[in-house]
């Protein structure tokens, strides 16, 4: 699948990476001069959801999109380090940031469908990768998406409908689904329940537990309590004094939250501080 | 109580000075707005009764004559179609084009800032100097000749800064959070455009276009530098015919001493006018049809 999206020859798993999908080394990234993060050493587990907290402006964001590449929009940042993709340096020259994308899809803080109907929006990601489908295996790839995403039974019959007449926490699983849709190997969620209430909060961290035994997810929330409920894995960011995002602590997400090494962790996730 | 602060700064104040501003200000301020109304409303009254009598279908289906009973503007509502519809062809396409690559795919900043200051300069430059750079440029430079490609390559370009700055302000409204949403399903910038930018931003485009288009149809001094004045009693064949336009054909009626071509020129007015409106209206019921919500 991979070799098929990214051109470049296919390494061999590298030794000692465990089941880690992705693998951050020495990542920082600067806008202009300005540092946003610093000296970010990670490794996300295959199948396994991570979760990113800490305080607004640590950079939890800006870590999230150096993965699939989407701070190449941004005119002034500049990433510097490794991100290795299942042994692939993403940032290599001969990699395509657009083929990175379909590997590694985003879901992003605000629901951000397409003005267009619910059905195209799935479709969209299978339209603009070139793939030749039918209609029928389209209808049924738009189905299958809408299924993982728990939409299907609200909107099976009203897929011609303009997917800004649903509602905020449908038009999130709709932009789920829309990832889905092509594929990916890696989910990047970046704040994706900030703006809706807690019951489809909720609905959308029960479907995050369904799909990730055949995806590796990786959500970026300041909501504690969220990465304690879906996470497996926990990181965590703080600024230092000169606001320069920095990893303090990642491990197991029991452990961040019974057991926390790092002092910082401890009043964090306390309460005391953020 | 009554001696109390709070008694004597609100209870005893009394500003009658502002009060009396206050009141004035609507009077004052629906002066200047009814001064601006009834200055139009008085020509369009004088144009309307002037030429009332005159306005007939063979306004536009009638050749120019010296008889005013049979006059026309035939050649004339023709050549502005012509000349109208070709610069159309030209600066719309283009425009579009200039406008997504200054909001969308310029990369340099400097040079982007340069360009569009420099549109919105274009846009505001006198339009008889559209007209002798067309003169000098296509006229003799590429030997047009006075025909109607050079009329309509000069209202072209003398439209197409309108048509690129209201393009680029299109673009600008589509919001960064959809673009991103494409590009995160792996779409290229060429497909973001087609499918995100484009379509959302095409009403907006062909508003600007249209009342761009509204203003070439208005023009004379461009034409009358490329053209000329002249009696023309055929139909165009061809983009290297000669030509006139509406609005020459109405200062040719006008500086006739016969009460008869007065009115005829009213008349030619109001047929220009309708056609502004209609133009208008089109580009109004555009915004509305397709305004869509997009923000996010």
């Amino acid at each position: 699948m991979l070799a098929k999206r990214i051109v470049v020859e296919r390494e061999p798993v590298r030794v000692g990476d465990g089941g880690a999908v992705i693998e951050v080394k020495d990542l920082a990234v600067r806008y202009g001069k300005k540092y946003a993060i610093k000296d970010i050493n990670l490794k996300f587990e295959r199948s396994q959801i991570t979760a990113i907290i800490g305080p607004s402006g640590c950079g939890k964001s800006t870590l999230l999109r150096c993965l699939n590449r989407m701070n190449d929009l941004i005119p002034d940042a500049k990433v510097e380090g490794k991100v290795y993709y299942r042994g692939i340096d993403i940032y290599d020259h001969t990699v395509d940031p657009v083929a990175v994308r379909t590997v590694i899809g985003m879901v992003f803080q605000r629901p951000n469908p397409f003005p267009m109907s619910i059905f195209d929006n799935v479709a969209f990601g299978l339209r603009v990768n070139g793939m030749k489908l039918n209609k029928t295996q389209m209808q049924e790839k738009v189905k299958d998406a809408l299924i993982k995403a728990a939409l299907w039974d609200e909107v099976k019959d009203r897929l011609d409908a303009p997917a800004y007449s649903l509602s905020g926490g449908q038009q999130q699983r709709l932009c789920i689904a829309r990832a889905l849709a092509v594929d990916p190997d890696v989910i990047l969620l970046d704040e994706p329940t900030v703006s809706l209430d807690p019951i489809s909060t909720a609905k959308i961290e029960q479907l995050l537990r369904q799909i990730c035994y055949d995806y590796t997810i990786i959500i970026v929330t300041h909501n504690m309590q969220q990465a304690a409920r879906v996470s497996d894995y926990t990181a965590v960011m703080m600024p230092d004094e000169q606001m320069i995002g920095r990893l303090i602590e990642y491990g197991p997400t029991k452990e961040i939250f019974t057991n926390p090494r790092d002092k910082r962790t401890e009043d964090y996730i306390s309460g005391r501080i953020g | 109580m009554a001696d109390t602060l709070l008694a004597e700064r609100v209870l005893e104040r009394k500003d009658t000075r502002k009060k009396i501003l206050d009141k004035l200000a609507p009077i004052i301020l629906s002066t200047a707005v009814f001064l601006a109304i009834s200055a139009v409303a008085a020509l369009l009254i004088t144009v309307v009764t002037q030429g009332w009598s005159r306005l007939s279908l063979n306004l536009i289906l009638e050749y120019p004559s010296a008889n005013p009973a049979r006059a026309g503007m035939r050649s004339a509502f023709l050549g502005s179609l012509w000349t109208v519809g070709l610069s159309a062809l030209i600066s719309v396409p283009l425009g579009i084009a200039a406008g997504l690559y200054l909001a969308e795919w310029a990369r340099w900043k400097p040079f982007r800032r340069f360009v569009e200051f420099n549109m919105a300069n274009l846009a505001g430059v006198p339009s008889i100097i559209f007209g002798l750079v067309g003169l000098s440029l296509l006229t003799y430079g590429l030997g047009w000749g006075r025909s109607i490609i050079a009329g309509a390559f000069t209202l072209g370009i003398m439209t197409l800064p309108l048509v690129t700055v209201a393009a680029a302000e299109a673009v600008k409204t589509i919001p960064e959070a959809l673009k991103q949403g494409a590009y995160a399903l792996g779409a290229t910038k060429l497909q973001v455009t087609r499918h995100i930018i484009l379509p959302n931003s095409l009403p907006m485009m062909m508003t600007g276009a249209i009342l761009a288009i509204s203003r070439a149809i208005g023009e004379a001094a461009p034409i009358l530098v490329i053209s000329g004045l002249l009696f023309i009693r055929q139909d165009p064949t061809s983009v290297f015919d000669r030509f006139t336009v509406m609005p020459l054909q109405i200062y040719n009626w006008v500086s006739r001493p016969q009460v008869a071509f007065q009115e005829l020129s009213s008349a030619a007015i109001i047929v220009l006018l309708l056609l502004l409106m209609a133009l208008n209206a089109t580009a109004i019921a555009i915004r509305y049809r397709y305004q869509k919500r997009l923000v996010l």
